[in-house]
């Protein structure tokens, strides 16, 4: 394994990076190569890009640390707006380069002002000789700011005329970024997905105090084994590698096995960690709940999950009114008359069916309908009269603050409303058998 | 909230309003107290529920977190989803009361988002905080400085500036003196937990939650945040709002408060269902509300709403309204009665059928001596009285028995119950009798165990009135008690209930039937004599409240009244007022027969009939023409010579006509053709 060297850093803190960021010791390397000695310029901008937890937060945070280089990171998620990140970006660079906690208020609005009062800032002593490193991290943000900020931030280095580099971090790729006037481009670099085998090694370093570590790596083993499948987040794994290993230790605290039974350990968590699957893994219970049936040994199939609680009450016109409205949705306008007049006369099936039609609605997703339409469809489904009072309209508008119905087009008020309905064929059957309204005879896909 | 002037200003004094509008609003005290104190016992169990989950939320990592799994774990966000049903109207009060008992017991930093307040997560966050540093602003003393600066908004809408603002207090709370505090540091921990509660889950975008939870996520270790997501369909919602890689940073549990029809059973329940409150709600009145309730919104609240004008209405156009009090004032308030009140009661029709009934001399004195009325009138009340109390306990020793039959015949709630009681003689009704029928055929364990439920509902009571009864349903408890046992055989021709579900009414009727003829055994005849005895109470007590004299003093019947007040129907009321003006403008020369159009109507009314008979699109200059042609005829026929051409000002009558129409939403102007107007409504409603 190569191990990280560079003239320009102690061995021991190399040593000690090495240590925590493995699998990553080539892009590290790449990194320290373009970083340079610490006085000398870097490359004006870096673009970092890879999967959701490959690292890049955790390496680019515990390079710098490490290191010691002097930067400044902020979550662009968190800072909004332009100007609340070009704000933050000032209030770290004041405590970094002066160390002092105490920060006083800064007031930017503009980048013009963020490049006059970041040449101020980085005017102090220990900040001329050191290259400064910017990392924007969730870069993608950056595109929903104003147009000049991206570019700006890809040539500060330049504009501000000071020994400063941009890291931008971000899970999708430059290509997306690019502005189509063209901007300063920066070097790129992509963080692969790691291996099972990376998983493997990365997990098995924190392992608790009173296990082996070669206990703990087999544990990890079974635990990748189930999830690798589903899951490849390190975050998510540990988190879950956390929760379940109280149960893979049960069998050795009873004395029914000891640490190198694997057969029986493996044995005892595997179909506990294919329920974890199902349940805690997909949040349909919370983790604590999860913890707590561990612990009192219960079965976790007595705990309803979320997606279990699908039942949904609703007063006895609104169920009309959202079937009429699938119907609406589903059915093409030509055949409301086949379903909903009495007396339709008859109208051949071959001529009904036109072929364009034969693809089922239901792959097409549900289609606008109006209010008038609507209406027509629910005083021909309820048996008995509904007066059109201020009470069913405000049903409808009901329907849709509950987003079981959602309004397009709403620009024009005087044009009668347009809606959808977003509710699954499954859901709608629910509905319509509770008014023992059989649905699938008025519709014309199950024709 | 009432319409005291109104109250206060008819005409004559003598017919009590000043007492009726004081009646009318102690009376309204009572029940508004008493149905706040319902709500926050329905939704004990379930704040508690949230009480301790956030109690928990974040105490674990406080106390443990040296160990390695608290290391390991990553830290989610509590959160509570908070499942209140589709009836979005009654959940602000729920929210109140749980913001209530938040502060009373945990912390006082609760915020409340609503969706139209946060567009964008920039709105969230200002709304946030702004929420939760005047929460502070409150307990501190007004000049302090960075308060100041935060209504003038000058905090910067970041997380850092929350964690310092969050900081700065728990400390101050920490070093300060109690005296200067109130005591709440005391019932709050150290470091109390945020709350944030999503009033509307539903209508939050998907973007601003998931901004607002990536963010936060990232700062629980600094700020012990806690969210509460208000749902009203379902917790599905969550999954359809979030994608896993956010939900992952959620520790998401569920609360589910009670439904809103037991919500409602609850309150018909307390308030109608009792002598507690002398005003009644008759059977049509009733209904309109269940109804509005049952179909369109499912909202307690505007049930109680409803019930809450029904009493003002009673109490503002029933004069003899003053006589609906508390049975200690009646008495008096009968005895003060005006002569003019007297000939109100003369007038009622309950008390002129009462009358009919008396023996002439009787009649004469009741019609003339006005003090001789009172007495009787006195009486009557008290009677009506002690009516109502007998009525709601052998209604509910019925509902005891049709509430377990097989198909509930009379409805399973004791709601439909009571309005099937108060609609008619229930015992005359085909439903009761196929009831009784199916009540013959319990076996003994059901029959005992009703028995014994109705012995204790009547036991309840603190009148007299059902010693004898209670002695007679003990006498049939023991007897069966005396009974061999193997009883319940095919041969006894009976069933538990359990059982009876699952045969179709009708089998089982004919099932009786067929074994008619058989001689009966010893438990027989007594579930016979069992089932006679009910019968004979209801028909005793549950007479419908319409037949008893006076009922009209506390029993409010104007359904007509509320359906227009709360079922308010706009396109109807637009149709009526633009085809029949004279509904509205109660003007005789607009009154038209046979759906022809007067001349002298609005012109906006003759444009609108005229484009009733048209197809989607109208042709502009027809409908001119038949405008002009409309409002010629009332001019002397003879100019008709020159209507060659149109006459200017009606040519402005009629664009001024349409455009109205087109602000109305009937017509909007087409792209399709020239000249023509498309329609917007189709029919005539
Ligand atoms: N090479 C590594 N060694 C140890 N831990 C790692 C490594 N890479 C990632 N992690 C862990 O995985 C988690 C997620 O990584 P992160 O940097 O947030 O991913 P990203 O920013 O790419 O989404 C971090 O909490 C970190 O602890
Ligand atoms: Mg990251």
């Amino acid at each position: 394994m190569p191990n990280l060297e560079h003239p320009a850093y102690p061995a021991a803190d190399l040593l000690r990076l090495e240590v925590l960021v493995p699998c990553r010791e080539s892009q590290v390397s790449t990194l320290l190569s373009i970083f340079g000695e610490r006085q000398q310029f870097s490359f004006p901008s870096i673009f970092i890009y890879g999967h959701t937890s490959s690292g890049k937060t955790y390496v680019m945070k515990t390079l710098l640390t490490t290191l010691q280089l002097p930067h400044v990171f902020v979550n662009c998620v968190e800072y909004f707006t332009s100007r609340l990140l070009l704000e933050e970006i000032l209030i770290q660079l004041q405590s970094c380069s002066s160390g002092a906690k105490h920060t006083s208020p800064v007031h930017c609005d503009t980048l013009n002002d963020f490049v006059r009062l970041f040449k101020q800032a980085v005017a102090s002593q220990e900040l001329q000789d050191q290259t400064l490193y910017i990392v924007l991290d969730r870069a993608e943000q950056l595109r929903e700011m104003e147009a000049n900020i991206l570019p700006a931030f890809l040539r500060l280095q330049e504009l501000t005329d000071r020994n400063v580099t941009v890291i931008l971090l971000s899970e999708i790729v430059w290509e997306l970024f690019r502005p189509n006037i063209g901007c300063f481009e920066p070097f790129t670099m992509y963080f692969p997905d790691y291996s099972i085998g990376h998983l493997q090694k990365i997990l098995s370093q924190n392992h608790p105090p009173e296990y082996s570590a070669d206990f703990y790596a087999a544990y990890i083993n079974i635990l990748l084994g189930v999830f690798y499948m589903v899951c490849r987040d390190l975050k998510e794994l540990r988190h879950l590698a956390a929760l379940n290993f109280a149960k893979y230790c049960e069998p050795v605290v009873r004395g029914e096995a000891n640490e190198r039974d694997t057969r029986k350990l493996w044995k005892n968590i595997e179909p506990h960690l294919k329920k974890a699957m199902q349940t805690v893994y997909l949040r349909e219970i919370s983790s604590s709940q999860w913890e707590r049936l561990q612990q009192d040994g219960g079965e976790p199939g007595q705990l309803k999950g979320l997606s279990a609680h699908t039942h949904m009450e609703l007063p006895y016109y609104s169920k009309f009114l959202l079937i009429a409205a699938y119907l609406a949705s589903y059915n093409p306008v030509r055949t409301d008359k086949r379903f909903f007049l009495k007396h339709h006369g008859k109208i051949r099936k071959t001529n009904f069916m036109k072929k364009h039609e034969k693809t089922s609605n239901h792959l097409l997703g549900p289609k606008p309908f109006p209010l008038d339409r609507l209406l027509a469809i629910l005083y021909s489904i309820v048996d008995n009269r509904v007066a059109p009072t201020a009470n069913i309209f405000s049903q409808i508008t009901s329907l849709v603050t509950l987003q079981l119905l959602s309004m397009v087009g709403q620009n024009d008020q005087l044009d009668g409303p347009r809606y959808k309905c977003t509710v699954s064929l499954d859901f709608i059957r629910a509905i319509a058998r509770t008014v023992n309204f059989d649905i699938i005879k008025y519709l014309y896909d199950f024709l | 909230m009432f319409p005291a002037p109104d109250f206060r200003c008819t005409s004559n004094d003598s017919e009590d309003t000043e007492l009726r509008f004081v009646t009318c609003q102690s009376l309204w005290n009572q029940i508004k107290s008493e149905t706040e104190q319902i709500q926050e016992n329905l939704n004990k169990q379930l704040l508690e529920n949230l009480v301790s989950f956030l109690s928990r939320s974040h105490s674990d990592f406080q106390e443990k977190t040296t160990e390695w799994t608290f290391k390991m774990k990553f830290r989610e966000i509590p959160t509570a989803a908070l499942v209140l049903g589709v009836n979005v109207t009654d959940h602000d009060l729920t929210f109140r009361g749980l913001s209530d008992v938040l502060q009373d017991n945990i912390t006082p930093y609760v915020a409340m988002l609503e969706a139209k307040d946060c567009p964008g997560i920039k709105n969230l966050m200002q709304k946030l905080m702004g929420q939760l540093m005047n929460c502070d602003l409150d307990v501190d003393s007004l000049e302090d400085e960075d308060c100041v600066q935060v209504s003038q908004n000058r905090v910067r809408c970041s997380m850092p500036s929350l964690i310092s603002w969050y900081d700065s207090v728990t400390k101050k709370t920490d070093s300060e003196t109690p005296s200067k505090k109130r005591n709440s540091s005391s019932r709050h921990w150290q470091s109390p937990p945020v709350v944030v509660v999503f009033k509307d889950m539903e209508s939050f975008t998907t973007k601003v939650l998931q901004d607002f939870i990536v963010i936060s996520s990232q700062h629980i270790h600094e700020l012990p945040l806690v969210l509460i997501f208000g749902i009203a369909t379902s917790p599905m919602i969550i999954h359809r709002l979030l994608p896993h890689s956010v939900s992952s940073l959620l520790c998401i549990e569920l609360f589910q408060s009670i439904s809103c029809k037991e919500h409602l059973s609850t309150i018909i329940d307390k308030l109608l269902l009792t002598s507690q409150f002398p005003f009644k709600l008759g059977e049509k009145v009733l209904q309109v509300l269940i109804n509005i309730f049952l179909y369109h919104d499912f909202s307690v609240q505007n049930f109680i709403k409803g019930f809450q004008l029904c009493i003002v209405e009673h109490f503002y156009s029933q004069p003899l309204s003053v006589l609906c009090c508390h049975l200690v004032d009646i008495k008096k308030r009968v005895y003060s009665l005006s002569h003019d009140q007297c000939e109100n009661i003369r007038r009622l029709p309950s008390f002129r059928r009462y009358v009919e009934k008396q023996e002439s001399g009787k009649q004469i004195e009741l019609l003339t001596n006005d003090s001789f009325l009172k007495v009787e009138t006195k009486k009557l009340l008290e009677d009506l009285h002690v009516y109502h109390e007998n009525y709601v306990r052998i209604l509910r020793c019925l509902h005891v028995f049709t509430s377990s039959l097989p198909k509930y015949p009379l409805g399973k709630q004791i709601r439909e119950l009571h309005c099937a009681c108060l609609e008619n003689r229930v015992w005359e009704t085909e439903e009761y009798e196929s009831s009784l029928q199916l009540a013959r055929m319990l076996n003994k364990t059901d029959l005992v165990t009703m028995l014994q439920q109705c012995v204790e509902i009547l036991m309840s009571s603190s009148g007299k009135e059902f010693d004898r009864a209670v002695e007679k349903l003990k006498e049939f408890l023991t007897q069966f008690q005396n009974l061999e046992g193997g009883l319940c055989s095919p041969e006894n021709n009976c069933l538990p209930c359990s059982l009876m579900h699952h045969f179709f009414l009708k089998t089982l009727l004919e099932l009786k039937e067929s074994r008619r003829s058989k001689k009966l055994t010893k438990f027989e005849m007594l579930r016979f004599e069992v089932v006679d005895y009910i019968d004979s109470l209801v028909r005793r007590y549950l007479v419908p409240a319409d037949e008893r004299t006076l009922h009209e003093v506390v029993y409010f019947n104007g359904a007509a009244v509320l359906r227009g007040h709360l079922n308010a129907a706009p396109r109807t009321a637009l149709h009526t007022a633009l085809n029949n003006p004279h509904w509205y403008l109660k003007n005789q020369a607009l009154r038209c027969d046979g759906g022809g159009i007067s001349n002298k109507a609005p012109d906006i009314c003759i444009v609108y009939k005229l484009h009733l008979e048209c197809g989607r699109l109208i042709n502009l200059v027809d409908w001119l023409e038949a405008f002009s042609t409309v409002v010629m005829a009332a001019e002397e026929p003879n100019d008709a010579a020159s209507s060659d051409q149109v006459d200017d000002v009606i040519h402005a009558r009629f664009i001024r006509a349409v455009s109205e129409l087109e602000l109305l939403g009937f017509i909007k102007p087409s792209k399709q053709k020239t000249d023509h107007v498309a329609r917007l409504t189709w029919g005539g409603c």
